[in-house]
């Protein structure tokens, strides 16, 4: 196991229980000097991968599940297969998952990534197809009756309608990568999942950096929730009418 | 297409919908003058709204013509078609994600209006349709009342002036006050802006109200009569269409004239109930009985007589 283990920033960082401050040889629930020591050399390394991981899963995620949904939204008859898929990668198990595609991606990030990929599809493409297809039905009416070409009502009216649809479920989808990507460094020591790791696989788990890489997970969830939040207002200032 | 009000031609159109038995539109001829009203009523399964559907091709005709001035609507291209064809529905339809300027402003923008001129368009409407110019384009249709909204669905409509309105029971799902109020303003509208119009209502007495002419569509989508109210009223051609018009045809009719319209007699009598010229001889009646009075003094509207007008004027 240890082999395949990738020692990225999470090297100098077992406690030396004999020396160190009072609060590190007692493996205390969270030592600041330890947090404040390895900041630059743990911390924010993995926290600035996570984010790398998240934008590229949930970027590439988006652009296929929106390029699905439009050809389901297209080709009404595409639209039962498409969900089935997604719902049947859903079910895969994520550490299963990373571990079959190992000796085939080998040691690196897309291994990490298509899972997670697979795995947003799964909330996005629903999303934004019900967004596509909520729109009501004399809204379509009178733009076709105005005259508005296929396309025209496309970009017009039933993408902009479908925005709070995607930006719902682009903060699930955001939210759920940022939790999953951590269970990666199992294998593959990347992202925040790394110091977790590293401190569960001590002989005595290391509390302060297991919290400290958990922490960071949840506080980097809430922010990509609450800047999506801020985003979707800003987009759709209609909806907050009433 | 012109911009000037445009004469509307139904020749033997017909629609039969693929797998269902019989026609939705049968053969319909009927001519609509320029700046006009022509009302299409009847049950449901008369084929109206697909009729006024068929006009700005939401359904293809199966055969038979539509022309407007002279020309067939198969021989537009289908979107400039459309984009001159004012077109209204009882649901309205409004962009939920657009401000109500952004609205009205559809079509010119398709239509590849300069801004400014989309601007001042969309000012000139709301004025017109009773809203705030300045306040009311900025709101979102959510923000509006039902009646509010379906002022922008007709301001939307008119907004490239439009040879031609398509209104679908435009006022269907408006209570009756502000229904009443709608139908009076856009009847005013239309003095002013004389569009030839196909509204579409199953309600009698709203055609009877809004219709220079009255088209009664039986159901299988054939044309019983085509007339005006008055016409209508005192001559249907069959039972269905008396039978439609109801028994109180008789009172309908005395909706359709105001007792200025009547030759009054001199005022002599003192103490008669008074009422304004522009009531109809049908609230005329209603007072007569209310009052239990023989006769009424019609006022002008500076509150100076002009004769009184008496039960048997009114009957007569």
């Amino acid at each position: 196991m240890n082999g395949l283990l990738l020692a990225d920033g999470g090297g100098p960082v077992i406690p030396d229980f004999g020396h160190g401050t009072r609060c590190l040889t007692h493996n205390h629930w969270f030592c600041k000097s330890w947090v404040a020591q390895h900041w630059g050399d743990v911390l924010q390394p993995a926290l600035v991968q996570h984010v790398y991981l998240v934008l590229i899963t949930v970027g590439i995620g988006f652009a296929i599940s929106f390029a699905l949904a439009l050809l389901a939204f297209r080709f009404r008859f595409l639209g039962p297969p498409l969900g089935a898929l997604g719902d049947f990668v859903y079910c895969l198990p994520s550490i299963a998952l990373f571990t079959i595609l190992l000796p085939i991606t080998g040691v690196g990030v897309t291994t990490i990534v298509i899972p997670l990929i697979g795995y947003t599809l799964f909330i996005l493409f629903p999303n934004i197809l019900a967004g596509l297809r909520g729109v009501p039905a004399e809204v379509l009416e009178s733009a076709r009756g105005m005259g508005l070409t296929r396309t025209q009502t496309f970009w017009r009216v039933e993408l902009p309608l479908a925005v709070p649809a995607i930006m719902a479920g682009l903060r699930v989808a955001t939210v759920a990568t940022i939790a999953i990507a951590t269970v990666a460094s199992f294998l593959i020591r990347y992202g925040l999942g790394a110091p977790i790791f590293d401190a569960i696989e001590q002989p005595d788990i290391f509390r302060t950096e297991l919290l400290a890489g958990g922490g960071l997970a949840i506080l980097l969830a809430l922010t990509a929730d609450a800047l999506l939040a801020l985003l979707q207002r800003a987009l759709t200032p209609w909806t907050r009418i009433r | 297409m012109p911009t000037e009000a445009a004469e509307l031609v139904f020749d033997e159109a017909t629609k039969v919908y693929p797998g269902r038995e019989g026609a939705a539109v049968d053969h319909l001829s009927l001519t609509v003058p320029a700046g006009e009203i022509c009302v299409l009523v009847g049950p449901s399964g008369g084929g109206k709204t697909t009729a006024l559907k068929l006009v700005n091709r939401l359904i293809p005709l199966t055969s038979g013509y539509i022309r407007i001035d002279g020309r067939q609507i198969g021989d537009y291209d289908l979107t400039d078609l459309r984009r001159s064809i004012g077109y209204v529905i009882q649901q309205v339809g409004l962009f939920p994600h657009m401000t109500i300027e952004g609205n009205i402003g559809t079509v010119p923008r398709l239509l590849g209006w300069k801004r400014q001129r989309i601007r001042d368009r969309v000012g000139e409407l709301l004025e017109l349709v009773g809203l705030d110019p300045e306040k009311d384009r900025r709101r979102f249709p959510a923000e509006l009342s039902g009646g509010q909204r379906q002022r922008v669905g007709l301001a939307r409509a008119l907004a490239a002036n439009p040879a031609l309105m398509l209104m679908d029971e435009p006022f269907g799902a408006i209570d009756p006050i502000v229904r009443a109020r709608l139908q009076d303003e856009f009847l005013r509208l239309q003095q002013e802006l004389r569009k030839t119009v196909v509204f579409v209502t199953h309600d009698i007495d709203e055609a009877i109200k809004v219709g220079d002419r009255i088209a009664i569509l039986r159901e299988g989508g054939t044309l019983a009569q085509y007339d005006t109210p008055q016409q209508i009223l005192d001559h249907p051609v069959d039972e269905f269409v008396a039978d439609f018009v109801g028994r109180d045809r008789a009172l309908k009719a005395l909706t359709l004239k105001t007792v200025g319209e009547l030759e009054l007699s001199p005022a002599t009598e003192d103490g008669l109930p008074r009422l304004p010229a522009d009531t109809s001889l049908r609230d005329a009646l209603a007072i007569i009985v209310a009052e239990r009075s023989d006769a009424l003094l019609v006022v002008a509207p500076d509150g100076s007589p002009l004769g009184v007008v008496t039960r048997e004027d009114l009957l007569r």
